[in-house]
């Protein structure tokens, strides 16, 4: 007998455990009315130091906790201890981005119910978060104005799968010559329509709107 | 690079696909699309680390790359335009609406019977 091989269809989604898994947590933060926010950059452009400001401002008037990713060490848990008690770090040893699992088991004890707020920051990478849900509500990718303006074209999947862009470190922008209008078209033209904010964690400047941003994000998950 | 996770993730995926059916499987077809985030020679790579010592020691991989594929929601027109000039290129619309191109999927198991 001859064996005559035979196809068989199952389109089946690679990610399917990791988007099944996605869903779930998106269900269980949209229950207990907490917002989520992803951040995702290049190593360096200062997602730890606008985070840590940002929860520092806002701890006074909102119940926030933060996830950190990091392939080693927990420094940067320690750096957004500062800003606000619930902080975890999730070491991922030689994986180079964060899943759903990873953000699930990290969730363990904590009470969703008592959160406004749970800002993941990923490992450091243009790359490989991309392909991740993580069941946030919303995914800023950060660019610092030290950085060069066509990033967006270098990377662009990431900044195509993200809702919103920051442009971060501001105050340096006349140091480094950084060309704020490439920069926003260079967002522009792989994500159009993309809502861009421009802060310096640093003096300040833009942190108040990025803030009001992010509470009118959560707005209408309240407001059921 | 990632493209190793994703591998692992593949071998779940056909593992519990052929249990469904009996026999080996002689090559599995995916798709990954250009903005997947997935770079489809380091998958290649990959499958190669990834297959070896498993059930699908044998089993080869084939790609389907699947460009991006948009409509203008202007003039309404498809079209497969770079993924870093996400515009019209007749109208210069921005364009939102992504009809392929994200994909990540197994889509076929070459079986033996």
């Amino acid at each position: 007998m001859t064996t005559q091989p035979r196809m068989v269809e199952v389109r089946a989604r690679i990610l399917k455990e990791n988007d099944v898994l996605a869903r779930e947590l998106r269900e269980r933060f949209q229950q207990a009315g907490v917002c989520v926010i992803s951040f995702v950059s290049g190593p360096g452009s200062g997602k730890t130091t606008f985070l840590e400001k940002l929860m520092g401002r806002m701890a006074a008037r909102h119940r926030i906790a933060a996830l950190v990713g990091d392939l080693a060490t927990e420094n940067d848990a320690a750096r957004l201890g500062r800003a606000c008690s619930q902080v975890r770090q999730i070491t991922t040893g030689t994986i180079c981005h964060l899943d759903a699992k990873m953000v699930a088991g990290a969730l363990e004890g904590w009470k969703l119910e008592d959160l406004d707020f749970l800002f993941i920051e990923n490992v450091g990478n243009l790359v490989c978060p991309s392909s991740y849900d993580l069941g946030e509500q919303m995914r800023v990718v950060l660019l610092s104005s030290t950085e060069g303006e066509d990033k967006p074209l270098k990377y662009p999947t990431i900044f195509n799968t993200s809702d919103v862009a920051l442009i971060t470190k501001i105050d340096m922008a006349n140091a480094a010559e950084f060309d704020r209008e490439a920069a926003h078209k260079s967002i522009l033209s792989v994500r159009p329509g993309m809502r861009i904010l421009e802060v310096s964690a640093k003096t300040g400047a833009g942190m108040q709107e990025t803030e009001d941003f992010f509470q009118s994000v959560r707005a209408p998950a309240t407001a059921r | 690079m990632h493209e190793l996770s994703i591998a692992l993730s593949m071998i779940d995926r056909i593992e519990e696909e052929a249990a469904k059916h009996s026999g080996k499987v002689r090559s599995a077809q995916v798709k990954i699309g250009v903005l997947s985030g997935v770079d489809c020679e380091a998958l290649r790579f990959a499958w190669e680390i990834a297959r070896a010592g498993t059930d699908l020691e044998a089993t080869e991989l084939e790609i389907e790359k699947i460009p991006l594929l948009v409509r203008c929601p202007a003039c309404g027109k498809t079209y497969s335009p770079e993924i870093q000039a996400l515009f019209c290129p007749e109208c210069i619309t921005p364009v939102q609406d992504i009809l392929a191109g994200k994909e990540l999927e197994l889509t076929t198991l070459e079986i033996d019977s």
